[in-house]
């Protein structure tokens, strides 16, 4: 009659067997590479390395062609990766003013010391679906290589924008602080969260929703008027104390996208008017994220400028931080496909009496 | 990547360290939540990652571990998570609660009384009982500082005001020693009086929410209800189509399309256990190649 259901065991061994073979495709066609995927599938190992929280474009790569190309699943494995890996130290924190830029644009100044640098950008590209690329050809448009790539070695300190703001005391200053920042990888997220705290969890949440959170704000969900005060990609020198030298070395460079806003404030209580600041840094090059980043970041500063609450989803901090994680989100969401049979039959029970009550009342009424 | 590049059951010592602090807190505490700092697992959130790091930070060699969903040992998820710790741990496994000295559930507390010297370990989803009344972190946590559990009895008010009674079935509300308000984890309120003077540990996880609670041994949890509607363990009114059992909660299973469905206990360990010792339900015929 029934034979209880074993095999669970077996089923898993297969579904991965299965799994590996969907992974690899085709046989016939040639299998990526992790340099491939490192170099030419680069905005996506950007991501993964952001959302991931850990600077390795090779690991990002592997994790990539692991997950086939679903790239929430890959910041999953880095995430469960870097999760066991022994804190060594901690870096000085990294300088942005002496970024070696790629790319350095101002959407409120036409020039300004330092210029702007137009950088690799889709900005300006017509998006029509380019077919030389399909034939493994050059691009069609293939310009002869510039005699002089953008970025010179020993380049000079670009200064920020918000600094010469900054100096007429036209936007609020932003105090440094030797605060040690909190971390949310080590530490439980505690309610309110101070900024640099916000900045983490924003800078490791989910672009597609920081994106959203962003673009609710532009469509008058807690509207801050944002400006573009300077978008800046390039790479830094990451350097750290070694107690055995006694003194700081550089142990490497990272990309960084880092975004700067400069928003409308029309003064409060406390305040004067001036500009206020929204604040995006993130891992590589990824400009829609370090963006949203900072309109999200202004959003939330409501409090601390004295504005109003408008009940705005970007301003309300904890619907913020509590869902911007995607790999707290993927897996809470995909877990209701796991097996609830318990559940299901208590409710089950209840719905069948709540029902034969509710029918009996019925029938006696008539 | 080899197994000997991770610690024993995988997490690092100062990270099991630190999930020991929660936990000897939330002995201490019984049913306040503690928040600890969750790690990443190499199994998503929702798959019983705080189950799986209260486990980790529990678990010593000499230990037999044994691993259930929906009271079953051989659903996939169990079986997955029992690998995990077989691999990571190499502890010994069983599918026989007497002899587990760790057990890892999710959504059920096994038919078989449990001993002193136990720990079982629940998975959980949604640690706080007051979520679904009000959304807020800032304010639930406020509520249970004040011990203000208005709200909760309400909403059981509003169930019998408008159904007749109490309309929660499973993650069935209760109250440990008087004082904190917990959630059971989703284990159908028929489990709810086996949390109360249970003498083993009993651990609750709750990994991407952040939260570890604890129910001492041989605590009271009273599962919440008014003089006048009493609390009420259901489980379908049938006995267990393989042992015959009459006490065991059942899992109903179709059997065809034409309404046929048998009903069978869910904790696969009990059942196998009355089946061996030679008790039999209305449609026991064993096959003599299913037997394993």
């Amino acid at each position: 009659m029934y034979v209880a259901v074993k095999g669970g065991e077996r089923a898993i061994d297969n579904a991965h067997q299965w799994l590996a073979e969907e992974r690899r495709g085709d046989p016939s066609v040639p299998e990526l590479t992790i340099p491939q995927i490192r170099e030419q599938m680069k905005l996506a190992v950007n991501r993964v390395m952001a959302e991931g929280s850990l600077f390795d474009p090779d690991l990002a790569a592997l994790a990539i062609k692991q997950a086939r190309g679903d790239l929430i699943e890959a910041v999953f494995l880095i995430r469960a990766y870097r999760t066991t890996l022994p804190r060594l130290a901690a870096s000085y924190p990294v300088d942005t003013g002496a970024m070696a830029v790629d790319r350095r644009i101002s959407a409120t100044f036409k020039d300004l010391p330092g210029g702007q640098v137009l950088g690799p950008t889709f900005d300006y590209t017509h998006r029509l679906l380019d077919f030389a690329l399909m034939a493994e050809g050059e691009p069609s448009d293939t310009p002869s290589p510039p005699e002089e790539k953008g970025r010179s070695e020993g380049q000079a300190r670009v200064p920020h924008v918000t600094s010469f703001l900054n100096r007429d005391g036209l936007i609020e200053t932003a105090d440094p602080s030797d605060a040690t920042p909190p971390d949310l990888s080590r530490e439980p997220m505690e309610l309110p969260a101070d900024r640099a705290l916000r900045l983490q969890a924003l800078t490791r949440g989910d672009e597609g929703f920081v994106l959203s959170m962003a673009y609710s704000t532009q469509r008058g969900y807690g509207r801050t008027h944002a400006f573009v005060g300077e978008l800046r990609i390039g790479t830094v020198a990451v350097e750290v104390d070694i107690p055995e030298l006694g003194f700081a070395v550089e142990i490497g460079e990272i990309e960084l996208t880092e975004c700067e806003t400069v928003n409308q404030f029309k003064g409060s209580r406390t305040e004067p008017p001036q500009f206020t600041r929204g604040y995006g840094l993130v891992m590589g090059q990824s400009e829609r994220k370090a963006i949203s980043m900072s309109l999200v970041d202004r959003a939330l500063r409501w409090k601390e400028l004295g504005e109003d609450f408008t009940g705005a989803p970007a301003q309300d901090e904890e619907f913020v931080l509590m869902h911007a994680d995607n790999i707290q989100a993927t897996g809470f969401l995909e877990h209701i496909k796991l097996p609830h049979y318990v559940d299901f039959q208590a409710e089950l029970e209840l719905v069948r009496k709540l029902r034969s009550e509710a029918m009996a009342m019925q029938e006696a009424a008539e | 990547m080899t197994d000997q590049a991770y610690n024993f059951a995988y997490l690092d010592e100062q990270t099991k360290r630190m999930i020991r602090r929660a936990i000897l807190k939330g002995i201490a505490v019984p049913g306040y939540q503690v928040p600890f700092a969750s790690r990443e697992m190499p199994m998503p959130y929702g798959w019983g990652t705080g189950g799986v790091q209260v486990m980790a930070a529990c678990l010593v060699p000499e230990d037999r571990l044994k691993v259930i969903d929906q009271g079953a040992d051989d659903t996939t998820n169990a079986v997955s998570i029992r690998k995990f710790f077989a691999r990571t741990a190499g502890v010994a496994v069983t599918e026989h609660t007497t002899e587990a000295t760790v057990i890892q559930t999710r959504h059920r507390i096994p038919e078989t009384p449990l001993k002193p010297g136990q720990i079982l370990v629940y998975q959980v989803p949604i640690p706080e009982p007051l979520r679904f009344l009000e959304p807020r972190e800032t304010e639930t946590r406020k509520m249970h500082e004040l011990e203000e559990y208005g709200l909760m009895h309400v909403k059981l008010y509003e169930d019998i005001a408008r159904h007749g009674q109490i309309a929660t079935s499973y993650a069935y509300p209760v109250k440990v020693e008087s004082r904190y308000v917990m959630d059971p984890s989703p284990i159908p309120k028929f489990d709810n009086p086996k949390l109360s003077g249970n003498p083993a540990i009993q651990l609750f996880g709750a990994g991407r929410e952040q939260r570890i609670y604890a129910v001492p041994p041989w605590t009271e949890v009273v599962s919440l209800d008014f003089d006048d509607h009493s609390f009420h363990a259901s489980k379908a009114p049938h006995d267990c189509d393989l042992c015959g059992s009459s006490h065991s909660y059942l899992d109903e299973v179709i059997t065809d399309d034409q309404g046929g469905r048998m009903f069978v206990c869910s904790d696969t360990d009990f059942c196998e256990g009355r089946r061996a010792r030679g008790m039999k339900g209305r449609l026991w015929a064993p096959e003599p190649e299913a037997a394993e």
